[in-house]
């Protein structure tokens, strides 16, 4: 798997500077798709989809679980005292990763770049763990990949449903193995929720590519992802570069992994919720 | 045996001494045989010096060495008898990863691992080690079988990293890898790891999860090639001796890190050196293993595999949080 890929507008992962241009929290947000302006209290309106083409702009884990859940004050966030490390205090001419860490928790108001917890999706109470891309790229450190195994624990002990949304661009270079191990740690603790007969509902967001896509993101019991999303293992730009192969436009997004069998379905973040909780009631209500 | 890379230039003068004395064959003198002996000694010498302190970038070269064995060499080397499992029974047969039922100081397991191909022939039917989701699904299918018949599994692993083009994505090679990491994590048979020569990245550990996790002396292990992460955080390619210092990518580093479980030691100047000793070296590592491994009932096995991976990484500190 490679690093994170830059995605669409320009945000790379290492790219702390660019990574905050993509918080939208100006006045009027540019859409990278139309090149549209809208308002951002519009956009916010819209659940932050373009309202000329459709786009879905990227969103923060606050979003996201506000988005989702019933009540967001209900909502009871887990491991937030459960910060990243520096395991390998690593340092390079670019930059000093514990500085990196530091810099991106004042900027995202996160202390890593996965968000977990419990709350209700009509009515059904789900353990969910939502990345955030603007934390590092939602790379894979040990710390993120401990807050989703906690939350793949909690709904197995708690027998309830887990859902997860994916944002990332696959592991963090500055953690090295302790990063790599994550997906073979995400991907162990998913087996329990099969001793509860409980659902996993992965949902694939933009961007999700790199050890996320070869992990835990396709082990869902049902996979959904927002439409257009880049979603694969390496993404169009770096096969183009490891390869020289010129790809056919839409390779890995959501609608080319729809196409070839990978997910369940393509849905409208408009209407992810109710969908989510659709599926819910087939394992859940009696 | 020539010696090509930068740092084994010192060596290449003296072998090279050597090898002209050798020339003189029957008209050799006796005090030219005692030179031969003084040279000798000082080959290995200068070569222990060298390779007692490689840099992690130099370890890279080494775990990257065109004369290194391969998992078919491990597989020759090591196997008293072998039947090759060909093809995932889905689509094709990868030859970037191969396998098969062996038999190994009296012991019947699964053999499988990466192989990277040594003439250009085989290098690009086994597409340089760099696997499709075919070669990760005949490993799932090759693991199942184990499983099933009650053989430990053995996984070689000396890859780049999974192969990155259209074909790979189209057949699902993300879906095919997080497939085996949780194979792996719950396969009720014992699994010994060995990184023998590259563990690159996802492409690695989609063969890499077991009960011991191995690594040859100078093998490396990498969550992205410290090319690619110099071009990133370091913003040129260039620094990968820098990337590769900075990530801990070593067999020693790893081990320290608690990340994996033991160094197989290599002989002397590499594996590339001996073949032969290299690979009385693993037999030697991994029948140590799986004296242990295959004594434990299933149960204990696999609730230590599941232990291990659910807390790897983790130090006390947060683990107690």
């Amino acid at each position: 798997m490679r690093e994170a890929e830059p995605a669409l507008n320009g945000t790379g992962l290492n790219g702390a500077s660019s990574s905050v241009q993509a918080v939208p929290d100006k006045i009027v947000t540019p859409c990278p798709r139309c090149r549209d302006l809208t308002l951002r209290r519009e956009l916010e309106k819209t659940l932050m989809i373009c309202p000329r083409c459709g786009y879905h702009h990227r969103l923060t884990a606050k979003q996201r679980i506000t988005y989702l859940v019933d009540d967001i004050t209900a909502f009871q966030e887990y491991d937030r005292d459960l910060t990243p490390q520096d395991p390998l205090h690593f340092v390079s001419r670019a930059q000093v990763y514990a500085t990196k860490l530091k810099e991106n928790q004042n900027e995202t108001e996160l202390s890593e770049a996965v968000v977990g917890g419990i709350g209700t999706i009509e009515g059904i109470r789900v353990s969910l763990a939502v990345m955030d891309f603007h934390f590092i790229g939602g790379s894979m450190g040990m710390v993120a990949g401990e807050r989703l195994a906690r939350a793949m624990d909690r709904a197995a002990d708690m027998a309830i449903p887990l859902i997860i949304c994916s944002a990332s661009g696959g592991a963090r270079m500055q953690e090295n193995i302790f990063s790599l191990f994550q997906l073979a740690k995400t991907s162990a603790t998913l087996t329990r929720l099969r001793n509860v007969k409980m659902p996993y509902i992965s949902v694939l967001t933009d961007p999700t590519t790199g050890g996320v896509t070869a992990s835990f993101a396709s082990l869902g019991d049902v996979i959904l992802a927002e439409p257009n999303a880049m979603v694969g293992f390496a993404g169009p730009r770096v096969i183009e570069q490891a390869i020289h192969q010129r790809l056919p436009s839409g390779t890995d997004t959501s609608e080319f992994v729809l196409e070839h069998g990978m997910i369940d379905a393509v849905v409208d973040r408009r209407s992810l919720r109710e969908t989510i909780a659709r599926i819910l009631r087939f394992y859940t209500a009696s | 045996m020539s010696y090509e890379l930068e740092f084994e230039k010192p060596l290449q003068a003296i072998d090279k001494e050597i090898q002209n004395l050798k020339k003189r064959g029957d008209r050799l003198r006796p005090e030219d045989q005692t030179k031969i002996a003084v040279l000798e000694r000082e080959l290995a010498q200068r070569t222990a010096e060298i390779y007692a302190k490689l840099t992690p970038w130099q370890r890279v070269l080494v775990a990257r060495h065109k004369d290194r064995p391969y998992t078919a060499d491990y597989i020759r080397l090591l196997c008293t008898d072998y039947f090759e499992l060909r093809g995932d029974r889905r689509f094709g047969d990868d030859r970037a990863i191969i396998g098969g039922l062996a038999s190994i100081d009296g012991r019947h397991v699964v053999i499988l691992g990466h192989q990277k191909g040594r003439d250009t022939k085989e290098k690009i039917e086994a597409n340089f080690g760099m696997a499709h989701p075919e070669g990760y699904r005949k490993a799932a299918r090759l693991m199942r079988h184990a499983e099933q018949f009650g053989f430990p599994v053995i996984s070689l692993v000396d890859t780049a990293g999974a192969m990155l083009d259209l074909s790979a994505e189209e057949r699902g090679i993300s879906e095919s890898i997080a497939e085996n990491l949780q194979l792996m994590a719950i396969l009720r048979t014992p699994i010994v790891v060995a990184i023998i020569g590259e563990g690159g990245s996802g492409g690695a550990l989609g063969i890499g999860v077991g009960d011991r996790v191995l690594m040859l002396e100078n093998s490396v292990y990498t969550v992205a090639a410290p090319e690619a992460a110099a071009s990133i955080l370091w913003k040129d390619s260039n620094f990968a001796p820098q990337a590769a210092e900075a990530m801990k990518i070593t067999a020693p580093e790893l081990l320290q890190l608690g990340l994996v479980d033991r160094v197989v030691p290599e002989p002397l100047g590499g594996a590339h050196r001996d073949h032969h000793a290299m690979a009385d070296q693993l037999r030697q590592a991994l029948t140590a293993e799986l004296n242990e491994l295959c004594d434990l009932p299933l149960d204990v096995l696999c609730a230590r595999r599941y232990e291990k991976w659910r807390m790897v990484g983790i130090p006390a500190s947060v683990a107690a949080v």
